[in-house]
């Protein structure tokens, strides 16, 4: 077969493009938003004294960044997903939760005697964080690499890894109003190693789920 | 190329993602020939033939059409799907086991009596089942519209855009693979 008769094949065949991506990636959104928040409700829910935890600082801080990851990691997730997507120019965004992490890091050291910094690092349920982080991220994963197999990324494990981060700063904002430990140093350790882990899954599977 | 050029472009495949066949085939083979000058270049001294390239691009784009934005300039686009696929195609080929030529002497002698080079696309057609083979063939080879198609395999309409959608995914899917 020609390429001239390729083409004939291929015009006669303009019934039904897919999804556009926009559509896709609206659908994994709150596809994700409501699989995540449906295993948090049913298998662990916020944390009992929620309402005066809100009114402190740090609790708070745990939104920031879990919520800068995950939309940070979502607009560079989708720009990976177009053949021509450049990822360069949107690093520097992703910086923004790793940056507010440090920061809160070092205020957190100012603050606090350094005595107290081992206890508060380990926290009180470290094992918990490593498990639920990556169990409620899990199903928005799996959502975003259908997406971005939909779509076509030049770079699939990247793109999969990127989807991992944005999966896991949405489970890590669901498991924040769970989780007992609020200090920076905590999220610095275990929310970074749970939503690393994700991402490594994402990267793997997005060299097969994503190639094209 | 020029911003007038791409608004052309840009135009025929907005069009043709509405439904438009004929500006689709335009805008095709124009994409066909902006690829077959990057893919030769890229080609120049590989192992790697440039139309293979140009026919596994033009049928990543048509599977693919839906992740063009409709604001974005074509060209980019195109670029890196070709792009994608030429060193998809690079990467297969370093895989494939080099086999010594004096094994084959014999059926070389006699091959190169063929007249009719057979790209990678010849070999993703054969593995189609029987009904969506025919569809392919007669649309493409034979240049039959979809409803002389039908009358031909007395199929109705929908049928035959339905193997053929089948079928061309399948040809995207397979090419090259194995």
């Amino acid at each position: 077969m020609d390429t001239n008769d390729l083409i004939k094949a291929l015009a006669a065949d303009n019934r039904r493009p897919g999804l556009s991506m926009n559509a896709a990636w609206k659908g994994a959104a709150a596809g994700a938003i409501l699989l995540a928040g449906a295993v948090f409700f049913a298998m662990l829910g916020p944390r009992p004294d929620f309402a005066t935890a809100v009114e402190t600082v740090r609790f708070l801080f745990k939104f920031v960044v879990t919520i800068a990851l995950a939309l940070t990691a979502f607009a560079a997730m989708r720009v990976a997903s177009w053949p021509e997507g450049e990822l360069r120019r949107l690093l520097p965004y992703l910086c923004i939760a790793p940056l507010l992490v440090l920061a809160g890091v070092i205020l957190e050291l100012i603050v606090l005697p350094s005595g107290t910094w081992e206890a508060r690092l380990i926290g009180t349920n470290s094992v918990l964080c490593l498990t639920f982080i990556p169990l409620i991220g899990l199903s928005p994963l799996g959502l975003f690499l259908l997406a971005l197999r939909h779509g076509a990324p030049s770079r699939p494990a990247l793109s999969g890894a990127l989807a991992g981060l944005a999966a896991g700063g949405i489970a890590a904002t669901f498991y924040a109003a769970h989780c007992p430990d609020d200090s920076p140093l905590f999220i610095a350790t275990w929310y970074t190693i749970a939503i690393l882990g994700l991402s490594l899954i994402g990267s793997v599977a997005g060299r097969w789920v994503a190639r094209w | 190329m020029s911003g007038a050029d791409d608004e052309h472009l840009a135009g025929l495949l907005a069009r043709a993602i509405a439904g438009d066949e004929k500006a689709y085939g335009d805008f095709l083979r124009d994409a066909a020939l902006m690829i077959r000058g990057w893919a030769r270049r890229w080609t120049v001294g590989g192992g790697v033939d440039a139309e293979d390239i140009v026919q596994e691009a033009l049928l990543a784009v048509h599977v693919k059409r839906h992740t063009w934005r409709h604001d974005a300039p074509v060209a980019p686009w195109l670029h890196a799907i070709a792009r994608h696929k030429y060193v998809d195609a690079v990467r297969r080929q370093a895989r494939r086991p080099t086999v010594g030529i004096e094994e084959f002497e014999e059926t070389l002698a006699s091959a190169e009596t063929e007249t009719v080079r057979d790209w990678e696309i010849g070999r993703a057609l054969e593995g189609l089942a029987p009904g969506q083979r025919s569809v392919v063939n007669a649309i493409s080879i034979d240049g039959c519209s979809v409803a002389e198609t039908a009358k031909r395999l007395d199929m109705n309409e929908t049928a035959v855009r339905v193997a053929l959608h089948r079928g061309l995914a399948a040809i995207a899917r397979r090419f090259g693979r194995d």
